[in-house]
């Protein structure tokens, strides 16, 4: 496992800013970022070879996917052509597969809230892939302020498939999103979620990657007004051969912000892959930053690989707490002894436990027919490498 | 009638990869159905150690000596084929087992042992009723596994899977440590339910004499060096209450 970085830089008065080494420019020109090599920071732990030119754009554009969604009536879904002059106003694509992706899409799906309605039913947004060859989508979701809802994202079918996602949550707003990654296992997806939340707004994520071969996404937050929430959680199971990385930045740019990140995973066969890499950065000037991220792997069999880099960049003195930990282990035989010795069989007794490290964090997902059906596929995964 | 017999057995406990250390040096032992037999010994003698090869812990391994349960060979048993056939060890510190629910965890046990599923309502009768013997709050039932429990609650929560399993033998491992008196006497309750009950073989592992006015032994074993150094009836109790242990510590060493 590698080790954590953890800069706290001097504050510093005029002359130089500190520079995070976390690279937060963004442009949307794709040309401005080169192609990767894999010798990257922020690509070393990816096979670029199995992308399928994803960060690159050689390959024929040519696949496609289909886009369903099912909203209350207080809750306008749209789809609009890439001019439409709300699309990329709330973010900079952060690499090049971003931009690439942002220069290749026909179609925006656009969900607004607006303002004030708690929204009572969920939204659902799913992508399935339908056609071969390479396909690129854009989802923006404006959470108008003091409003209040809840978004399922789903990927699904096969693709080749890269996009960006915007969440908007102005003042005072409660977005919570479930990004269910539950592709065909031949998929690949790159994609980056960006989250600007605002004065009090509370956005709330949970990112449930179980399919694909491979799987890259990147949530980021960013802050623009005092007194923002920002909880992210994760969920993947990583099975044979599968590649799954997700690379969150949280960008602690205001005062008075917080942020949790809490993601769990468990691998089983031969060549899983799960990487985590945790940025989080408490800006310059900035005061009473809460933040403090956790990411912990069961490894279930041998042969696989555990990628875990909390990031925790800290460029001023008055933080109210940050901290990171990161962990990976086996299940824990005494856990196993104690059902065990109450005559419950090893196969049983492993599915409670696993059960048991996943059911806190399903357990806050407040739709209790996708806990279920979350925790039905892992058990069926659970049940490949028994 | 069943008859637990353990016979000249030696165990070690793993430390690390290559470290392990001898602690039982041939523990001979024999407890029929109905019989009550109290274990009592200094700190680090091996008690729990011959609680735990019993049960079959992954910490300790079994160097010699037999282990049998009605004739069958206990050592060639899983940790759950023990429980299966009849055995329950009551842990002196029982384990946590985060996000598995206590009721989810009775239910499968419980269905594991009796090798059938109970009906979903006359088995939330039965543990509603048995937890209120021992003084659970039922909502503990959704709570996880140990979870967060103080020592005394994790005691009566291994004396309601006492009651519950119905072994033929079971061991207690220092149940009676860490309670209040209070607490003491609902679980030595709990412990003589089995034993009318069932008829369970009690192994009843302790230091104190206290927990001997609740629940009657009819055999008391001094426990020292990993082996039983002496065995007699009730009175040997209290002849340790008042003279301590050192005779046999010295013995042993
Ligand atoms: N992991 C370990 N590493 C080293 N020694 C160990 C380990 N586990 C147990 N032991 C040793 O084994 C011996 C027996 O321990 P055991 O727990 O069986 O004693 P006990 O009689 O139950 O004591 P107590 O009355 O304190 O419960 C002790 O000396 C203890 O230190
Ligand atoms: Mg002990």
């Amino acid at each position: 496992m590698a080790s954590p970085n953890i800069g706290v830089k001097e504050h510093s008065h005029g002359g130089d800013v500190p520079i995070s080494r976390l690279d937060t420019h963004g442009s949307f020109d794709v040309d401005a970022f080169p192609v990767p090599s894999g010798r990257e920071e922020e690509w070393r732990f990816t096979p670029l070879r199995r992308m399928r030119g994803l960060h690159d754009g050689r390959d024929a554009v040519g696949g496609a996917v289909k886009v369903e969604t099912r909203a209350p009536e207080e809750v306008a879904v749209e789809t609009v052509a890439r001019d439409d002059a709300r699309l990329g106003t709330s973010f900079l694509p952060s690499d090049r597969v971003s931009a690439l992706a942002y220069s290749a899409f026909t179609e925006a799906t656009v969900v607004t809230v607006p303002k004030e309605v708690q929204v009572s039913e969920p939204v659902y947004v799913k992508i399935t892939g339908v056609e071969e060859g390479d396909a690129y989508g854009h989802v923006l979701v404006r959470a108008e302020s003091h409003s209040s809802t809840t978004l399922v994202l789903e990927y699904g079918g096969s693709s080749t498939y890269s996009d960006n996602v915007e969440f908007v949550v102005e003042d005072g707003a409660q977005l919570t999103v479930i990004s269910l990654q539950d592709w065909d296992r031949d998929a690949v997806q790159v994609s980056h979620q960006y989250a600007k939340v605002g004065r009090d707004a509370r956005f709330k994520s949970f990112m449930i990657t179980l399919g694909g071969d491979l799987v890259r996404i990147s949530p980021s937050v960013r802050y623009v007004g005092r007194g923002g929430d920002a909880e992210l959680h994760g969920l993947y199971f990583t099975g044979e051969g599968q590649h799954h990385e997700h690379r969150s930045l949280i960008d602690h740019n205001v005062s008075n912000t917080r942020s949790r990140v809490e993601y769990k995973g468990a691998l089983s066969g031969e060549d899983a892959h799960a990487v985590w890499i945790g940025d989080v950065i408490i800006g310059e000037g900035t005061q009473g930053t809460d933040s403090y991220e956790h990411n912990r792997n069961l490894v279930l069999t041998d042969g696989t690989r555990v990628d875990s880099v909390p990031n925790l960049e800290i460029f001023t003195g008055e933080v109210e707490g940050a901290g990171h930990a990161s962990a990976s282990g086996r299940l824990d035989d005494i856990h196993l002894f104690y059902l065990q010795s109450r005559g419950i069989p090893t196969d049983e007794a492993r599915r409670l436990v696993i059960r048991g490290y996943f059911a806190e964090l399903i357990g806050r997902i407040e739709l209790p027919d996708l806990r279920e059906r979350i925790m039905d596929e892992v058990e069926e995964k659970l049940a490949l490498h028994e | 009638m069943t008859k637990f017999e353990i016979r000249g057995l030696r165990a070690d406990v793993l430390i690390g990869a290559e470290q392990r250390e001898e602690i039982l040096k041939g523990v001979d032992l024999t407890i029929d159905s109905g019989e009550t037999h109290a274990i009592m010994g200094p700190n680090g003698s091996g008690k729990s150690t011959l609680a735990y090869a019993v049960a079959g812990h992954p910490r300790y391994e079994v160097t010699d000596g037999e282990i049998l349960i009605d004739g069958e060979n206990v050592l060639e048993m899983s940790v759950d084929e023990r429980a299966r056939a009849g055995l329950f060890l009551a842990m002196q510190y029982p384990v946590e087992v985060p996000g598995v629910s206590m009721s989810n965890f009775l239910r499968s046990s419980v269905t594991a042992v009796r090798g059938e599923a109970p009906k979903l309502r006359t088995f939330s009768k039965e543990l509603q009723s048995t937890m209120k013997g021992l003084a659970i709050d039922s909502s503990f039932a959704s709570r996880g596994v140990n979870e967060g429990f103080s020592g005394g609650e994790k005691k009566r929560h291994e004396i309601l899977q006492l009651e519950l399993l119905k072994p033929k033998i079971a061991i207690l491992d220092e149940t009676d440590s860490g309670l209040d008196v209070d607490a003491l006497k609902v679980v030595s309750e709990g412990i003589n339910r089995a034993k009318t009950e069932t008829d369970v073989g009690v192994m009843l592992i302790t230091h104190y004499s206290r927990i001997l006015n609740y629940v009657k032994a009819d055999y008391v074993h001094v426990f020292a060096g990993g082996r039983v150094a002496e065995s007699g009836g009730p009175e040997l109790a209290n002849a340790l209450e008042s003279e301590g242990y050192e005779r046999f510590v010295k013995a042993g060493a």
